[in-house]
């Protein structure tokens, strides 16, 4: 209850936007002369209006006040509520171990430097140390691929953020380069955050980036190389005239960053897109310019869609419906697709749509709007642990490559004490799926084979309810490519059988329990990083079923759940449908590489990257396996393993220069 | 003159009503409200913050939280000698909270990337609750670990609100 503390002086007051009455107008002199003669009615009205309202305000108090223990009923719908938001939202949180730490039997756990420092990566691009997050500036310049990235020269947790920087012939060897931009102006002294980059016709590179200001508001500035006869691009330069845009009216400054590549209108300009939201409403806002130094903001949105909260780091780029090439981000044209991508702030899933550019007023519609950008139901790039992706055109395959953000799932007392959080997803490639033409087809980049050392196959029929171990050696970093048959009977009882209900619908990787829970058809795949005895193991699987239609439906999965018996680790079930076409076999690609396992479906039609934190499936103990856990199904297994070789990512000497220049 | 009268009781009595307002609308989606409010209330701060303020409040709580615990653990040591184990875990994952969750969340929060505020916000909870179960059912520390872990649910409902 506001007790007599409450009552400031009015003064206090003024700017109160709840209190409706500070803005009444004062007494109208002229209306005091007009009403002379009725002063005393007026007077008696005036009172009994008065009284009204004080009495109308008291009991507002009143009941407000006792209505407290009702507000409490309330509360707890309310909580129930606000509870079932939180849960299943992010997926780190701290429900779990409540459950965890109030059961005596299982003890914390403890761990030690050989078990943290096992999880470093051996080919997926870190820093040396400290925090990383978004990809920045992707692109290919004499000779060299370039990466930038969000980083904290500080710490093992997010802030104080630059831009590091790291180059490669191939995308894969990679060599650590000085920082290449500090928050060392007004405009970008509280974070240099994520941009991208545009390389005009003549070659030249601008980039466009954000920076959070010394009074904390999100804005555009620009930046180019110093030194454009540089092919390391060492240094940077900012525009003089930064900022070259801000937060503009109706957007507020906190909510305006993260600007894309530009490409060219056909009256000749260059866009931008910069993601953005208006209430719960995510946007992505429109800008032309011919020189990258001022704008024009188009009164139209390039895309907008209710209830998505937020979208950062957009990405918008055609797609090509015929050929599996990438094409560059100016292409437009009738045998071309728009891909809207955004990054949810809400949910953490990097969400994109396949649909029609216009051009002539800057604007997207989606080819089916059930499945609009950032709704529950729309395409996801990665159905794992994976955000503030990024593509880039690169003109020198001619491949469209995508890079994308893999955080912890981990304690930050873990990250702070092996000295690093993040990595980077292996770089993908990615197109139009040109035969469903619904969805993106990602895959690991072709540079990634060099990595692969010695190799073994196997063709392995499993029996229903088997585990089989896979002999490869040491099983820590690993490529594996393979088909999967079902043996047909098995298939032919379950589709011809009408008494089999249809249970693929309701099956979803996240709530169905995991790769233990058995099916007539599945789960059946790999367990990767596992012990001799699977107390840790994660398997990446097929889940095949019966759908409504009475076709089969197949879901790929990553259960951790079982990773690890850590508890201070986030241990979610990962997964969704992936498209089968008739006369396909099952095919999966898993890459193994210490703390993270990518898993690509189908060719890359349903992919999921997961994070992990074996105790003991570490070193030589890591085993690999193969399973089949269906109720009477056979599945045959054709298979080759690789073992994949370190990247040897490792900081800039000039040997290490002339080593990479040689290749 | 009645007229300003009333205008003054008006604006005095909307002032009462709405006065919590703010902080209970916003405790209402929370875990927990009472604890909210009453949290909220004990801050000069709290009657003119906006969400963002709010939660700026709340973080300076659990710093608050995490140092008196900290204070508890050293204390320990001499007192609960054959903890010592369990006490150099609480430690490190307590001085986490200090010197990784909390400033990562405040710079989050305050410019206006609040998604890693909610990652500093929830670690704290999970800072908590493995120190908790490091003493297998015994802990000295049971009602500090709550604390931590209602007070880092009620942030993060508050957090996810500037999303």
């Amino acid at each position: 209850m506001a007790s007599s503390d409450a009552l400031l002086p009015i003064s206090a007051r003024e700017e109160d936007p709840l209190c409706p009455y500070t803005r009444l107008p004062m007494a109208d002199p002229n209306q005091e002369t007009h009403g002379r003669r009725r002063r005393p009615f007026k007077g008696l009205l005036a009172v009994s209006f008065g009284l009204l309202f004080i009495a109308f305000y008291v009991a507002l108090i009143a009941t407000h006040d006792g209505s407290r223990s009702n507000d409490a009923v309330i509360d707890e719908t309310k909580t129930t509520t606000s509870r079932a938001r939180l849960a299943g939202v992010s997926e780190k949180s701290n429900d779990g171990l409540w459950k965890l730490s109030g059961d005596r039997n299982t003890p914390a756990f403890e761990w030690n430097n050989s078990m943290l420092s096992w999880q470093r990566t051996a080919f997926h691009f870190q820093p040396e140390q400290n925090w990383m997050n978004d990809p920045n500036g992707p692109l290919f310049y004499k000779g060299w691929y370039h990466f930038f990235y969000q980083y904290n020269p500080n710490a093992a947790v997010w802030g104080d953020i630059v831009w590091g920087h790291a180059v490669s012939r191939d995308l894969i060897h990679w060599v650590h380069l000085p920082i290449a931009m500090v928050a060392d102006q007004w405009y970008d002294s509280n974070g240099v955050w994520t941009g991208s980059a545009t390389i005009l016709p003549d070659g030249s590179i601008v980039m466009l980036y954000t920076g959070s200001t010394d009074k904390a508001v999100q804005v555009q500035n620009l930046a180019y190389p110093e030194d454009p006869s540089d092919p390391l691009l060492l240094k940077w330069v900012k525009f003089p005239g930064n900022p070259v845009l801000v937060p503009p009216p109706g957007i507020l400054p906190k909510d305006f960053r993260d600007p894309t590549t530009a490409w060219k209108t056909s009256e000749g300009k260059w866009r931008i897109t910069i993601g953005s939201k208006l209430n719960r409403t995510g946007i992505s806002l429109v800008y032309d310019t011919t020189d990258f130094k001022t704008y024009e903001k188009l009164d139209t949105l390039l895309h907008r869609v209710p209830n998505t909260g937020m979208w950062e780091c957009v990405d918008f780029y055609p797609v090509s419906k015929t050929a599996v090439n990438g094409l560059d981000t100016s292409v437009k044209g009738p045998d071309v697709k728009h891909i809207v991508k955004a990054s949810m702030d809400d949910t953490r899933f990097d969400h994109y749509a396949v649909g029609t550019y216009f051009d002539s007023n800057g604007t997207w519609i989606p080819d089916d709007p059930t499945i609009d950008v950032g709704m529950s139901t729309s395409l996801r790039y990665d159905y794992g642990k994976f955000y503030a992706s990024k593509t880039f055109y690169d003109q020198n395959k001619g491949r469209r490559v995508l890079w994308s953000w893999i955080g912890e799932s981990d304690s930050e007392a873990a990250d702070v004490q092996k000295g690093w959080s993040s990595v980077q997803g292996i770089p993908r490639t990615v197109v139009l799926d040109t035969k469903t033409g619904k969805n993106l087809v990602q895959w690991p980049v072709e540079e990634i084979k060099s990595l692969r050392l010695s190799s073994k196959q196997f063709d392995i029929e499993v029996g229903p309810g088997s585990v089989v171990p896979v002999d490869v050696g040491s099983a820590t970093q690993l490529d594996i490519e393979a088909e999967f048959e079902i043996n047909k009977e098995s298939l032919d009882k379950i589709i011809r059988n009408a008494s089999v209900v249809a249970e693929a619908e309701e099956f979803s990787c996240e709530k169905s329990g995991g790769s233990t829970v058995r099916g007539a058809l599945g789960p059946f795949g790999f367990s990767v990083l596992a012990t001799e005895s699977l107390s840790e193991q994660t398997p990446v699987y097929f889940y095949v079923a019966k759908g409504k239609d009475s076709e089969l439906k197949t879901i790929f999965c990553i259960d951790t759940s079982r990773s690890s018996v850590a508890n201070d680790v986030v241990k979610p079930i990962y997964g969704s449908v992936v498209p089968v076409l008739k006369g396909e076999k099952l095919t999966m690609r898993i890459l193994v590489d210490h703390s993270i396992v990518e898993a690509f479906g189908q060719g890359g039609r349903t992919c999921i990257t997961s994070r992990v934190y074996p105790t003991s499936a570490i070193y030589g103990a890591a085993k690999l396996f193969l399973f089949n856990n269906a109720l009477d199904a056979t599945v045959t297994a054709s298979f080759r393993v690789w073992q994949m070789n370190s990247a040897f990512i490792h900081p800039y000497t000039e040997e290490a220069f002339r080593a990479l220049t040689r290749t | 003159m009645m007229m300003m009268m009333m205008m003054k009781v008006m604006m005095m009595v909307t002032v009462m009503v709405s006065e919590g307002s703010i902080i209970e609308q916003t405790c209402k989606e929370t875990p927990d409200f009472n604890l909210c409010v009453s949290l909220l209330n004990s801050d000069p701060r709290g009657s003119s913050a906006d969400t963002s303020g709010l939660a700026l409040i709340l973080i300076d709580k659990i710093k608050g939280l995490t140092t008196k615990t900290l204070n508890e653990i050293n204390g320990l040591y001499k007192k609960r000698p054959e903890l010592k184990r369990a006490l150099d875990e609480c430690s490190r994952r307590y001085k986490t909270i200090l010197n990784a969750d909390v400033p990562e969340a405040i710079e989050a929060i305050s410019k206006g990337v609040p998604k890693f505020g909610e990652d500093g916000v929830i670690d704290a909870g999970v800072e908590a609750s493995v120190c908790e179960g490091g003493f297998k059912g015994k802990s000295p520390l049971t009602s500090l670990t709550k604390s931590m872990q209602k007070i880092s649910n009620v942030t993060r409902a508050i957090v996810r609100m500037l999303l």
